[in-house]
């Protein structure tokens, strides 16, 4: 049978190494966000994304470059986007936009091409627009972490607040630094995605430590260290199957899904993937570091 | 945990029962009257449509109530007897100097409850100008609250103004509401030509007819552009008539000429204003102005006194259609900026409905599959839970008449993904008991009563996420929030209530085998 892991896996003996791991795949991430920044689309930067068809296939990229330099409206990519002959143009933010911006674009393209361009989707957004978007990203962001903090802190003892809230830092700075690295653009969806992630992290974090707390009510003369090698092991089939099915799903929608949900699916790849490493690997070794005991736990508990 | 009341099961599978056909409403066209007519809408993503965010400029109108206030100001200054040595308006704010002596007087005056000329609003305890005093110069502006009431204002008439032109345009179930204090949010679902909207929405409409000097450098005469050209023509800045004493106007072809031009008739003033002057003035040429920019200039030939005309200009039909549509509608308080648009085509709608549905289908096969290998038959009550999650969900959906975007399908073969996490959670749980414990039933009971608070802690964190993300996402987000959270309901339902039926169906029927998981 898959994954029915009857061994006990000594995952305490690689905490030290995966750490090192982490610590350094979250300097290079801080790295990259520092020096390299994030690709910002038209939601957080404003300016103005179209996707073109043409209607002649035979129309090449450079032929669209060709025409667009010569409307001289600034900084303007062309990038190929989908199947067949889409593609992808962004243009930068110019200070005023008339309202019929897009449509003098779709006139000029269509004479310049001689065949006619279907705009399949626009969207345009104001810098002032832009700026509220990214301030309720990053507010909806720190909330949702907030919120996550504030549920565990009611939930469990406070080592078990810090270890899950390092857990998902450590997964949103990984995941940031991966768009940062490969340059992918990041936009409404990709919010919703880390959003999603944080939630899974969370999640797959909770129900280790849930069996963590429960096996140190039973056992009083076992080490933390052994405790939590023991309720990983207990959990891990089902970490793993979740963790699968969900990769499974995430998959399909990245394959199948068509080119606008590719960068929010890969990023909850990503999400899922170091989120299921981190509950392993990062979560749990901070408990044993805060030295959770058996009496953290009924010292808590006589409080109640 | 095994055990259900005969009440209990009535209730689930009625639920069951009534979501599946509110799902299956979708997919075919049951009764358009009966109650069961709900369906889920699609998004302007999914559908094609136009979403656009107007802000109102409302600087225009700042401008031209602070000059009003000038003359004022100046006036009460002369009743008063306060000498002043200048009152200027500059950068929105009204800069006044007078002699420090009289500074008093005039705050005096000016702080007046009852005065005219700085209204007090009792409900903001505040008046609707403030001014700040610095030597002998008092510099006046708008206050917070006047600028409230000022963009307000501006944005409750704009808001019937761009109502009126989108309903004359004929598009189908247009959303048009008022966003904060100075914004329009407009949704145009399946619109065919977004352009023609937007150069609609981004006139002001401001019709004026005005008399042509012949002396280029004239006191009160202004130069404006002819539309779409760079020629100039001297206009006085006196108005004769404007569009606010329009009371119709239609696109129609000249006799002679037979090209497009507007007809229109003035209301009584209008028409007796345009007959005085037309009469006064034969010989002359009148200009036709629409937003600062001259439309035509033709020469008065003989008085116009029926009280209606026509404007002729370079127009084709169209364009003729659209400047009577906006003569009809009415000139906007101030200026609207489109500053956010979003536009998808009805092809990619398309597209994108094609590609959501294939990806739900094989997601939903994958997970299917994967779990059936893994778990053989407590796999197909996980599979059977898992379907009928997905009909719950859409069930759900329709019933709210939820909107659902390409984002939120994602959400619905995400939560595909992420559901069967709770029957993996109890059924690991029940493998472990069977370890300990010998009854099978006992197993089961004991592994779902021990799962409870893993996978409610488990679902919890999502649905947080899902809640923030409900109130602070736009648009298409905003759908994925609504999936992803009505899925976690729905999998706790399929999971607790059904999938533990089956389950306690399949063990007792099997007492006597051994259940290998």
């Amino acid at each position: 049978m898959i994954f029915n892991i009857n061994n006990k896996m000594a995952f305490s003996n690689y905490y030290k190494k995966f750490n090192l791991l982490s610590l350094v795949l979250i300097f290079l991430s801080i790295i990259f966000l520092f020096f390299k920044g994030l690709n910002f689309g038209v939601d957080f930067k404003g300016g103005t994304l179209i996707e073109i068809r043409p209607t002649d296939l035979n129309i090449n990229i450079g032929e669209i470059r060709q025409s667009f330099l010569k409307m001289n409206l600034g900084d303007v990519t062309v990038k190929k986007f989908g199947q067949q002959n889409d593609y992808l143009v962004k243009i930068e933010m110019k200070k005023e936009k008339k309202s019929d911006f897009i449509k003098s674009i779709n006139e000029k393209l269509s004479s310049d091409l001689g065949s006619n361009v279907d705009f399949r989707r626009v969207e345009n957004v104001g810098p002032k627009v832009s700026n509220e978007l990214l301030n309720d990203g990053i507010l909806a962001i720190s909330l949702s972490l907030a919120a996550m903090l504030f549920y565990i802190w009611i939930r469990f003892e406070w080592q078990f607040s810090i270890g899950a809230i390092i857990a998902i830092v450590h997964d949103v700075i990984i995941t940031l630094g991966f768009f940062s690295l490969l340059s992918y653009e990041i936009n409404l969806s990709i919010v919703a995605a880390v959003l999603t992630i944080v939630g899974y992290s969370m999640n797959d974090t909770v129900v280790i430590f849930d069996r963590i707390r429960e096996n140190l009510k039973k056992y009083s003369k076992i080490s933390t260290s052994d405790i939590c090698d023991t309720s990983i092991n207990e959990t891990l089939s089902r970490t793993l199957i979740t963790s699968i099915t969900t990769l499974l799903a995430l998959l399909s929608i990245y394959i199948f899904g068509g080119p606008i949900l590719m960068g929010f699916s890969f990023a909850m790849i990503i999400g899922v993937i170091i989120g299921t490493y981190s509950s392993i690997f990062v979560a749990t070794p901070i408990l044993n570091y805060t030295k959770v005991t058996q009496e953290t736990i009924l010292k808590e508990e006589n409080k109640n | 945990m095994l055990y259900f009341s005969k009440l209990k099961l009535f209730i689930i599978y009625f639920l069951i029962i009534f979501l599946s056909f509110f799902s299956l409403n979708n997919f075919f066209d049951i009764n358009k009257n009966f109650i069961f007519s709900k369906k889920i809408n699609l998004g302007l993503d999914l559908q094609g449509g136009s979403y656009l965010l107007l802000e109102v400029d409302s600087s225009p109108i700042l401008n031209r109530d602070l000059q009003q206030k000038l003359l004022n100001i100046r006036k009460e200054l002369i009743k008063n007897k306060i000498k002043y040595q200048s009152l200027i308006l500059d950068n929105e704010t009204i800069v006044l100097k007078i002699d420090i002596n009289n500074i008093k007087k005039f705050e005096e005056s000016f702080l007046d409850k009852d005065n005219f000329l700085n209204p007090y609003y009792e409900q903001y305890r505040s008046y609707q100008l403030e001014h700040a005093i610095d030597g002998n110069t008092i510099k006046i502006n708008y206050s917070k609250f006047g600028l409230i009431e000022i963009n307000s204002s501006a944005l409750t008439q704009s808001l019937e103004i761009v109502r009126r032109r989108i309903d004359e345009v004929g598009t189908k179930d247009p959303t048009i509401i008022r966003r904060g204090s100075n914004r329009i949010l407009i949704e145009l679902p399946g619109l065919e030509n977004p352009n023609r909207v937007k150069d609609l929405l981004g006139k002001t409409a401001n019709l004026t007819f005005r008399l042509v000097s012949e002396n280029e450098d004239d006191f009160g005469f202004e130069k404006l552009n002819y539309e779409n050209s760079d020629d100039k023509l001297s206009v006085s800045k006196r108005v004769i008539v404007s569009g606010d004493n329009l009371t119709n106007a239609k696109p129609a072809f000249d006799n002679i000429t037979n090209k497009a031009v507007v007809n229109f008739n003035f209301d009584r003033i209008g028409a007796k204003k345009f007959a005085r002057v037309t009469t006064d003035n034969v010989g002359k040429r009148l200009a036709i102005v629409l937003d600062e920019e001259i439309i035509s200039a033709p020469s008065i030939n003989e008085p116009i006194l029926g009280g209606s005309g026509q404007i002729s200009g370079n127009f084709t039909f169209q364009s003729a259609t659209d400047l009577a549509l906006l003569l009809r509608s009415g000139a906007l308080p101030a200026p609207l900026n489109i500053i956010e648009e979003r536009t998808v085509g009805p092809d990619l709608g398309e597209d994108s409905i094609k590609a959501g549905t294939i990806s739900l289908i094989i997601g939903f096969l994958l997970v299917i599959l994967f779990m059936f290998f893994k778990y053989k038959f407590l796999g197909l009550i996980a599979n059977m839970a898992l379907i009928i999650n997905l009909v719950l969900l859409l069930g759900i959906l329709t019933l709210l008449e939820a909107t659902l975007t390409l984002p939120g399908i994602a959400g619905i073969i995400l939560t595909v993904g992420m559901a069967v996490d709770a029957n993996v959670l109890i059924f690991e749980r029940i493998k472990e008991e069977m370890k300990t414990e010998s009854s099978q039933i006992h197993s089961f009971d004991a592994g779902y009563q021990k799962a409870k608070t893993a996978v409610f802690d488990a679902n919890i964190t999502t649905l947080i996420s899902a809640i923030i993300l409900f109130f602070l996402g736009s648009g298409p987000v905003k759908g994925f929030a609504v999936t992803l959270g009505i899925g976690i309901l729905t999998t706790l339902f399929s999971a607790y209530f059904f999938a533990r039926h089956l389950s306690s169906l399949y063990v007792m029927k099997n007492k006597n085998r051994v259940i290998s998981i």
